[in-house]
């Protein structure tokens, strides 16, 4: 990766935490700062940044979206390399600030966004891309199942990048998900806009978590994981969503947050 | 001069338009057209969420679309893994396609013109209603009150038998799954397999009380079933003096037209009857003979999972003496030329129908394609439907998705059908914003959203007032939730917000870590 050169004088990771993470799952940043400070990096939280905008250009609203793409683009533009844990705001920054920006005929904003979103990474690409780690030294004695959210793979096409750095967390029972590539049903404003629609989703994505007889279903995305972990929680399953940062975070003196609480 | 279509408004091409009201088409009209309301199939009753529920509650529904999309979701996998230059030829073919539309008023002339010289006769219709006064006046001249017809999605979209009806004229469909959807006074639900939503138990029944020759000892033995179609269906071969038909490609090059099918009924209906009138969307032409090397690759393994499907039939004008004497083309725009006015919405025409993308959409296989109300449905029609009718006019479709992005990922042509689908919905925005005077609470929500957003500052005070969620909930979850967001507590539980963001929680672990940064906006923003 042409990254890679950088990486020997500037060692200096940005943090894009994610509103919805910052705001209601803050174990995620907090555990993707553990598992690079741990590997040797240092993380920095870039306190201008707020949203990506995605769910005002996934919902029509490309106008309001506007200001969030100038912001990341302003907050983000000074560091060579930035993460964020969640493949779907990496895949709206790397498909859609461009885009958004140029509809509203902004070719200038357009240009540096395409520059931004070229150094954004999603924390698994960041892993196993530009850091070239699969053993992140962490420890997880359970039973683990893993989804990959939609934008993660096909956006992003992250493809087995995160199975690849689990399989290396010690401890770990890692089982198959069936039918593991089938959206969950979240789609963002869709999971309330169609809420029907998205809960037959749920419903089949649940039952082939709870075939696997996982204790945790795990993923790239908080969005996507509060949705299946909230149909979870709803039918009292037993089973816990985890971000795949957390588990990558924990390790036996530390184990993470996310499988003592219950599932948010 | 041209029109929006890029045609020359030549005199001497309009010849073969008898219709006044066509010549318009030809000339000079300032503004694309949409499909008109009132006629044909594009257009549901309710919006796809309401729709949606309903289809969600039919267990016949739901088992027979998992179990057929699932079968079909293998059988494509399977032909498409063994070509190696698969990539290549979707490629390709959304190059050509591409290309197609880049110049397609200048390849419908082409078509025109080889057409004509090979002694077919070309109509242009600008709508539904024009196509489907062309084709009865057709049908009078040749002094038929009975044709047969090939499965077609162009024919059903405008409604074609209703309006065959309503001038004495018996249309009956001879593909099996038409045939079925037919007698059953019923609407398709697949692009490809039209009576997907049925099973056997219901296509005996069915035969039984429509067909009129079925035998009431028949059974729900599929060989049964398709035998008794087959003797119901011979007849009609046998006598029928029109046949109608679509089109899957028509070549510009050589004014030959293409449709590919399995049962052979189409080849029946192409080549028995003295007339043949053929209805074609305009986006169907491709440039090159050469082409159809490309689209006969991808269309079947896409479509029915298929290296090569049966019956591929072709005619070039009309051959003496050898099939059908008297071949008429009618080109339909129905709110093509308004789709295709949109450089991004246009890629939606680049579609061959081989139905890849229904069987791969987890919302497809849920709700089925009644819901979408449109002859297309599923992620193609979530995108198409709404540019044929104009947004406004099917706004949910646009929304009937996850942006799982399955879709694009099967189509055979590359139509980013996610990225449609999103500029759909700001169109449809944009819209609303032009025509309420008070804007929705959804439009305030949005806008406040992203007051709050674009500054940190106001982004802190609202985590911090969100936290009053706490007392929404315990030990971790919330249950119920007020409106908008109750429709998310129906099914799930929602996350109490936590005693203190990331954002409180570096800032507590960092108040003294002065970042020293490549720029002084960096800096600012790292303390």
């Amino acid at each position: 990766m042409a990254v890679h050169s950088i990486l020997s004088d500037v060692t200096r990771i940005a943090l894009f935490a994610t509103c919805l993470a910052d705001t209601l799952f803050p174990d995620v940043p907090r555990a993707t700062v553990t598992v690079l400070e741990r590997l040797g990096h240092r993380v920095v939280f870039p306190a201008g940044q707020t949203c990506c905008g995605q769910m005002h250009v996934n919902t029509g609203y490309q106008r309001e979206a506007l200001p969030l793409i100038r912001r990341y683009v302003d907050t983000f533009e000074p560091y060579e390399l930035i993460v964020a844990p969640s493949g779907s705001c990496v895949g709206s920054i790397a498909h859609q600030h461009a885009m958004v920006a140029r509809r509203q005929g902004e070719e200038q904003l357009a240009l540096r966004a395409e520059a931004v979103a070229a150094r954004t990474y999603e924390l698994s690409r960041l892993l196993v891309d530009v850091l070239g780690v699969e053993d992140v030294g962490a420890h997880y004695p359970h039973r683990v199942t893993y989804h990959p959210t939609c934008h993660s793979l096909r956006l992003l096409a992250v493809g087995d990048r995160p199975v690849r750095l689990l399989r290396r967390v010690s401890g770990i029972d890692l089982v198959p998900l069936p039918d593991a590539e089938v959206c969950c049903g979240f789609g963002g404003t869709f999971a309330v806009k169609n809420a029907d629609t998205s809960t037959a989703m749920l419903a089949d994505k649940m039952r082939n978590v709870l075939a696997t007889g996982a204790e945790v279903c795990t993923a790239g995305d908080s969005s996507c994981l509060m949705h299946i972990g909230g149909g979870l929680s709803r039918l009292r399953t037993g089973v816990k969503t985890v971000h795949l940062a957390e588990i990558l975070a924990a390790t036996a003196g530390a184990p993470t947050a996310g499988t003592a609480a219950a599932v948010g | 001069m041209s029109t929006f279509l890029g045609l020359p408004a030549r005199r001497g091409l309009r010849g073969t338009s008898p219709e006044p009201a066509l010549r318009g088409l030809r000339g000079s009209r300032p503004e694309p057209v949409h499909a008109p309301r009132g006629v044909g199939h594009l257009r549901g009753s309710e919006d796809f969420p309401a729709a949606a529920r309903r289809a969600l509650s039919d267990t016949q529904l739901r088992r027979n679309l998992g179990k057929a999309t699932a079968t079909i979701r293998a059988k494509r996998a399977a032909v498409v893994g063994e070509l190696p230059d698969w990539e290549e030829l979707r490629s390709a073919g959304q190059a050509i396609k591409a290309e197609t539309m880049a110049n397609l008023g200048g390849y419908l002339e082409q078509l025109e013109a080889a057409v004509t010289a090979r002694g077919g006769t070309v109509h242009w219709a600008r709508d539904a209603i024009e196509a489907n006064n062309i084709v009865t006046r057709l049908v009078q001249a040749a002094g038929a009150t009975e044709v047969v017809k090939v499965k077609s999605l162009a024919t059903d979209e405008i409604g074609l038998n209703d309006a065959l009806a309503a001038a004495g004229i018996t249309a009956s469909e001879t593909d099996l799954a038409e045939l079925i959807v037919q007698l059953g006074h019923d609407r398709p639900s697949h692009i490809l397999v039209p009576a997907i939503h049925r099973n056997r138990a219901e296509i005996r029944d069915i035969f039984v009380a429509e067909m009129g020759d079925a035998d009431p000892a028949l059974t729900d033995d599929p060989v049964a079933l398709a035998e008794a179609a087959r003797r119901h269906l011979r007849r009609k071969f046998l006598s029928a003096t029109v046949g109608i038909s679509g089109a899957n490609f028509a070549v510009a090059e050589t004014g030959t037209l293409c449709v590919v099918e399995s049962e052979g009924n189409g080849r029946m209906c192409v080549t028995l009857p003295r007339t043949l009138i053929t209805v074609m969307g305009i986006e169907k032409v491709i440039p090159r003979w050469a082409d159809l090397a490309v689209f006969l690759q991808l269309l079947p393994r896409s479509s029915t999972g298929e290296r090569m499907n049966p019956y591929t039939s072709m005619w070039t004008g009309v051959t003496p003496g050898d099939g059908p004497q008297s071949v008429h083309l009618v080109l339909l725009d129905n709110g093509r030329t308004a789709a295709l006015a949109d450089p991004v919405g246009r890629a939606a025409l680049h579609c061959i129908r081989c139905s890849a993308c229904l069987n791969v959409c987890p919302v497809y296989e849920r709700t089925g394609g009644h819901a979408y109300g449109s002859v297309y449905p599923g992620p193609i029609g979530a995108v198409l439907s709404p540019q044929l009718t104009g947004v406004e006019d099917n706004a949910s479709l646009p929304y009937a998705s996850s942006l799982c992005g399955a879709c694009y990922q099967a189509c055979p042509v590359k139509i980013d059908i996610p990225t449609l689908l999103v500029h759909l919905r700001a169109r449809h925005i944009e819209l609303q914003r032009g025509a309420r005077r008070v804007p929705s609470a959804e439009a305030i929500t949005m806008a406040a959203a992203s007051w709050v957003m674009a500054d940190p500052g106001r982004f802190a005070g609202a985590q911090a007032a969100s936290r009053s969620g706490r007392l929404l909930g315990r030990r971790g979850t919330i249950s119920a939730l007020p409106p908008p967001l109750a429709a998310w507590t129906r099914a799930r539980d929602a996350p109490v917000p936590p005693a203190q963001t990331f954002r409180q929680w570096w800032h507590s672990q960092h108040r003294d870590d002065a970042e020293p940064g490549p720029s002084s906006q960096a800096d600012r923003d790292a303390q």
